[in-house]
This record gives C-alpha cells, structure tokens and sequence, in this order.
C-alpha cells in the first residue's frame, strides 16, 4: 500500500500512516488530507507543524492534553480546546493529524 | 449496560502508581514498555512514582546514540516524563502527584550521579524507598 | 505487599535488590528459577534467612518439584504453596510487585 506523490511512492500500513517518517513532505500531507477529506488551512497546519516538531524532540507524539495546551499558548484561550482541535480535524485529532504529519499511529488510549 | 460504564468511569479516583524500572535500556524491551506505561497513567492522572534503579539507571544518563546499531533513540522521550511532573506541579487542576526517583545505591554502585542524567531527579537511599514502596496501590516492575 | 522472584539469584541481581528496597511485613513468594534461592547451604542462605525475620517467605512446590529440589533441602522457616495457595497469597497481600 502506498501514496503516489510528484512521481514518488511512499509507502503506508493500513490505516494510512507512511511506514518511513523521513519520506514526509508537504505534497504528501496535502495527498493524505485530501483523502482524510480534510481542506488543510492555516489553522491546520499549525498543528501539524506542532506535530512534527514536537516528534523531532521528544520522539513521540503528544499527548492531546499537552497539545490543546500548546495551542492554548500559541493561538490563545479561545482556540486551546478539544473542541477546536475536533472542529479541524473531526475524527481525532490524534489520529487525522499525526497521519497527515507523517508520524505513527498514536499508541496508548488518547 | 451500567456496571461496564461504571467500572470504566476513572473520574475521581486516584490511585499510587509505581513504576520500577531495572533493565539497562537496549537489551531488552522492557524499558520502552514502562516508558508507554508511565505516559498512559498521565492521561489518567494518576499519581506516580517512576524509580529507576539496578540496570534501569542507565535509561536516563546522557549520550544516547543508539542509531548507529539502528535502534530508535528513546531516551529524549524521557523529558516527556519529567514535563508532565512539573505540569503536574503547576497546574491546579490536575491533581496526581509525580515523583522522578534514582536509587542511590543503584547509582553509586555504577560510578553515577546526578549531574549524568538527562532529567531532574530526586535520590532515595533504599531505606526510603522501602517507605514509598509500602505506599503503593500498584506496582510495575519491569 | 507480595513480592514475586522468578529468577536464580546466581544469575541475577532481583532477590538482593527485592530485600535491599522491600517494605517489612510483607511477603515473598519464589517461583520458576527463583527456588534455586530457598535450598540450604548456598552463598544466598544468609540472606534469605536474614529476610525470614521481616518478611514471610514462600515457594511455589510445582516449580520445586521441577527441579528436584526436595523440602527437607529448604531452609527452615519457608512454606511451600501450590497454585491455589499461590492465588491466596496474592488476595492475601494485595499489591504485587514481580522482581523479574
């Protein structure tokens, strides 16, 4: 199973998830968004940029508590909630959006 | 089904977790399984007591570069661990209590102290850590 | 507290680290390799004499059997258990911690 992007293929298990982190590149998380049926604006992308960075550092994903509380500090009060990370990504944001970041599936119950 | 919904309803309840970490870090699984472990009981915001000591001691000193023999580097994720302490320290409304815990003995014994580990930690002698142990509800040892 | 030994004290280090850490009134059980701790007359026979005096201290019979080892080599002061008696143990004592 694999995504088809600018002439490469990636491959992934699956439920979607590119088996090869350091094979991530933009084209390719807007090919999973697309198929996550996702419309990646601004706001999307700041938390998948957390995502990754987050990853790079600590070599896992974040908990969603310490991501709504990333956000909170990033885009303010309004926006550091679980509602809002729903609204961008409406099947977890654990799940849609470490998929289109490129990074493994979230192990544990979150 | 109401007994189901009630048994998983861990709202309120908090319970002393301790997580006994004594396997050097590449050798066997063991210490990335605790490490999972100890992240999961955060998201239920439990109390923890995350001890390393004998062999488990050296998942935590500095200079991992474990990708040389093509294993992952697990050791940044123990900043994971010492971050939601001081979360856990800060923020008023999480109620568990974390404590990052070395043996002194253990650490002795291998020629280490504090300053070569890659977290903050507190070191017991093992008389103390007799004490909390006798405090535990659940023990993990691994 | 129950503590659980599974492993010879000849090759690994849990049995002195369970006694050096383990909260008094408690219990230890020896199972799978651990037996080869409860015979009389080894290097570890002082200790785990020593621990008789805080800790009650039993062996799982099934896995002494396996070995050969017979009860009249223990040394005195150890019960030995079966499976169920394994299981009472653990009701018994509560929180478990397995020295592995």
């Amino acid at each position: 199973m694999s995504y088809e992007v600018n002439g490469k293929t990636i491959e992934h298990d699956e439920e979607g998830y590119i088996t090869n982190i350091n094979e991530w590149e933009l084209d390719l998380a807007r090919a999973i968004a697309v198929d996550e049926g996702i419309d990646m604006t601004d706001e999307h992308w700041e938390v998948v940029n957390f995502l990754r960075e987050y990853y790079s550092e600590y070599q896992i994903a974040p908990a969603v508590r310490v991501l709504v509380k990333a956000i909170k500090k990033k885009l303010g009060a309004d926006k550091g909630s679980n509602k809002y990370l729903y609204e961008l990504f409406p099947y977890g944001p654990a799940k849609q959006a470490c998929k289109i970041a490129g990074l493994p599936k979230p192990t544990g119950c979150i | 089904m109401e007994d189901t919904e009630t048994m998983f309803d861990t709202e309120g309840v908090t319970k002393n977790f301790m997580f006994l970490n004594r396997k050097a870090p590449y050798g066997t699984i063991y210490a990335q399984e605790v490490l999972e472990l100890v992240l999961i009981s955060a998201a239920f915001e439990q109390n923890a007591a995350i001890v390393f000591m004998d062999d488990g001691v050296y998942q935590i000193v500095k200079g991992h570069d474990p990708s040389v023999s093509g294993m992952k580097n697990f050791s940044p994720t123990y900043k994971v661990v010492e971050m939601e302490k001081e979360d856990a320290e800060e923020d008023e409304d999480i109620d568990m209590v974390w404590k990052i815990i070395v043996e002194k003995e253990s650490m002795e014994a291998r020629g280490l102290s504090t300053d070569d580990f890659i977290i903050n930690v507190e070191v017991l002698g093992s008389q103390e850590l007799s004490a909390l142990m006798a405090e535990q509800d659940v023990v993990f040892g691994g | 507290m129950l503590h659980t030994i599974n492993k010879s004290p000849f090759d690994r280090n849990s049995l002195a680290s369970c006694l050096r850490t383990a909260p008094d009134g408690g219990a230890i059980l020896f199972i799978e390799d651990g037996v080869y701790a409860t015979a009389k007359g080894t290097t570890f026979s002082g200790d785990v004499e020593g621990a008789l005096k805080n800790q009650k201290v039993f062996v799982l019979g099934p896995d002494l059997a396996a070995r050969g080892i017979a009860e009249d080599k223990l040394i005195d002061g150890i019960s030995v258990v079966d499976y169920s008696g394994f299981v009472d143990l653990v009701e018994e004592f509560g929180t478990v911690q397995s020295w592995l």
